[in-house]
């Protein structure tokens, strides 16, 4: 017997009880789709932290204060003085896999124009810092080499911070606003750039030249980052050596000796936040994976009887020359067209079901191609492994006992 | 001389029941010719049963030979027994045994299912003329429970004819029916065997193996009587004598 012939013999037992059919096969259909919806989910979620992090600048290289020893006692990282604006100049010279470079400083403090008054935080950086953590500027302009030199107490200013401070009706450009009590002259408002993946607010800010912050509002020497832009993303592990190398040779530190400094690349945050959202598909994608279990456990239950209520049946087939093998692969190909079916249908319902969760909240959701190849190969497996049991009490029934069987 | 289709010698079968061992055939001879239409006659326990099981290659004896058309069945595997019951035997039972919510014309195609030298073209058309030849040309896209008892019967005769089998073994198979249509049943395996079929009818009943041409009687597994059956009754004939239905 062929398996043309066989597949026929099963298609029409299915026929024989479509509702049964359909209702066993909802279980694949539910557990399939379920399955491809929360990977889709998680997929999607994985997608948009990727999306937020390489908008956090462009092949973005962070050096950041490393822990110090001061007379013998170990420094935590954040209050440590260790970076200089002779390191940016070091890594500007040293590091040819680095396109632009700029010192970071920040600072938190209430800024206050007219009778309003907003809680935001001030960064000061190079001409370049725009370009390197990807802001433009929406009205007005950026300031200038002079004024860096100059410390010239001029900033541009975030959509929130501009909201607050001068409402929807004022042009904020051009205005004067009081950061710390000292008076800085807004030159231009930045492009908004919404909440990152974590919730934080990116237009609540200030920015201005890394000396006046550094200087005139800070009154610091050191400064709290450097920033850089790797040629390209390919060139990211060829910087992080460069500007390693660049920053021990400015911080003389001896052969053996802990860097003094950390480096974080977009690549590291990446990968650190996608295997958070790796968790939550895996955890989604095991919860569904249950339901494809159980939906496998109705097509072996319902296999079970069908065996039994066919055993005649299975007697009439033997007596007419059909062979164990025969009976066998009947039933196999029965109980995997079940669940392949309820696999397709499940597909199609589970990609509309993620296109529809879409739409309702917004995630970006991105159905895997994977995860429907997978799909696909565990719905036959399941017909397989739970079709196993029946098809083989079946193929091992003796035909006089069947046939005789009430 | 006819060939020998069936031919049975000192054919045995035990069967164990927990420390019993139960001789449901004790040393069995039996030889069926080609054109023979014979009755296999018992009361329930004789062993009829086990001897048809074992003409029917479903069981195997214990000991003894039984050669079917030339071959020994009593060394064959599972599996060669089954292609053997696919090219040589015809099923007939007492209950039909249709595919329930298949038509007609598919039951009568199964065996051929398992026939891979067949074709689905030539399956269709064998399947056809087996249902003409028992007289349902006309019925064959109707499911069984749309079709009487007899008609049911008759579907199953197809089926059992439509692999042109060496022999055809049925099993009680009047025993659902009523009078006339027993008779219409007989008169159609008379018919067969008129045409040159081998038929071996296991029955209870005397008056049914009245119209075969051999009756062969089994008691406590042993043949104690077989003997030709002299002017078999036309089925037909007999048909013609009942009453004419009123309904």
């Amino acid at each position: 017997m062929n398996i043309t012939n066989l597949s026929k013999i099963a298609l029409s037992a299915l026929m024989r009880n479509k509702f049964r059919a359909f209702l066993t096969m909802l279980g694949i259909i539910i557990g399939v789709a379920s399955v491809i919806a929360m990977l889709a989910i998680g997929e999607g979620s994985k997608k948009s932290i990727q999306q937020q992090i390489s908008s956090m600048g462009s092949n973005l290289v962070m050096v950041m204060p490393g822990s110090q020893m001061m007379g013998g006692v170990q420094q935590g990282n954040a209050s440590s003085k260790a970076l200089e604006t002779r390191d940016v100049t070091a890594i500007r010279e040293a590091c040819p896999s680095i396109t632009a470079v700029s010192p970071e400083v920040r600072g938190g403090g209430q800024v206050v124009a007219g009778g309003n008054n907003w809680p935001t935080t001030f960064y000061g950086g190079d001409v370049n810092y725009l370009d390197i953590k990807k802001v433009e500027v929406k009205a007005g302009r950026m300031f200038t080499e002079q004024e860096v030199n100059a410390a010239a107490k001029v900033c541009l200013i975030g959509q929130t911070v501009a909201d607050n401070l001068f409402g929807t009706e004022v042009d904020p450009v051009g205005q004067t606003i009081r950061f710390r009590n000292i008076p800085v002259k807004v030159i231009g408002l930045l492009e908004e750039k919404g909440e990152n993946t974590f919730g934080m607010d990116q237009d609540d800010l200030l920015i201005g030249p890394y000396t006046t912050v550094q200087k005139r509002i800070l009154a610091i020497t050191h400064i709290n980052a450097i920033l850089s832009s790797a040629v390209s993303e390919e060139a990211t592990t060829q910087a992080v050596t460069e500007i390693t190398a660049a920053m021990r040779a400015s911080h003389r530190q001896a052969e053996g000796e802990e860097d003094d400094f950390q480096i974080r690349t977009q690549a590291e945050l990446v990968s650190t936040f996608s295997s958070i959202s790796d968790i939550l598909t895996t955890l989604l994608g095991a919860i569904s994976a249950i339901s494809l279990l159980v939906g496998g456990i109705g097509i072996m239950n319902i296999m079970y009887v069908s065996v039994t209520e066919r055993t005649r049946e299975i007697g009439l087939r033997m007596s007419t020359g059909g062979r164990g093998r025969d009976i066998l692969m009947q039933f196999l190909i029965e109980s995997v067209m079940l669940s392949v079916i309820g696999g397709i249908f499940g597909i199609v319902l589970g990609v509309v079901a993620s296109s529809v969760i879409g739409n309702l909240t917004g995630w970006p959701i991105a159905v895997m191609p994977e995860a429907v190849a997978l799909s696909f190969v565990v719905c036959t497996a399941i017909g397989i492994f739970f079709g196993w049991y029946p098809a083989r009490k079946a193929a091992n029934l003796n035909p006089i006992d069947a046939l005789r069987f009430e | 001389m006819k060939k020998e289709i069936i031919s049975i010698h000192q054919l045995r079968k035990d069967f164990h029941v927990g420390e019993v061992t139960v001789h449901a055939l004790r040393s069995v001879d039996l030889s069926i010719r080609e054109g023979d239409f014979v009755a296999i006659m018992g009361t329930s326990g004789s062993g009829k049963s086990t001897m048809l099981n074992i003409l029917g290659c479903l069981d195997k004896p214990t000991s003894g030979s039984y050669l079917l058309d030339g071959t020994d069945v009593s060394n064959l595997s599972k599996n060669e027994l089954a292609r053997l019951r696919n090219l040589k035997l015809g099923f007939v039972f007492q209950s039909y045994n249709l595919l329930p919510r298949t038509s007609a014309l598919e039951n009568v195609e199964l065996p051929l299912f398992y026939n891979n030298s067949v074709k689905p073209r030539e399956r269709r058309e064998r399947a056809m003329a087996a249902l003409g030849a028992v007289g349902l040309a006309d019925r064959v896209h109707h499911m069984p429970n749309q079709l009487s008892g007899g008609q049911q019967q008759r579907v199953a005769i197809a089926r059992s004819l439509v692999n042109d089998p060496v022999v055809i073994l049925a099993d009680e198979a009047t025993g659902n029916l009523d009078t006339r249509t027993s008779y219409e049943i007989m008169a159609l395996f008379q018919d067969l065997n008129a045409k040159g079929k081998t038929i071996v009818f296991v029955t209870h009943e005397p008056e049914i193996a009245g119209f075969t041409t051999r009756n062969v009687h089994f008691r406590d597994g042993s043949i104690v009587k077989q003997h030709a059956v002299e002017n078999p009754g036309s089925a037909r004939e007999m048909l013609t004598t009942l009453p004419v239905e009123t309904d």
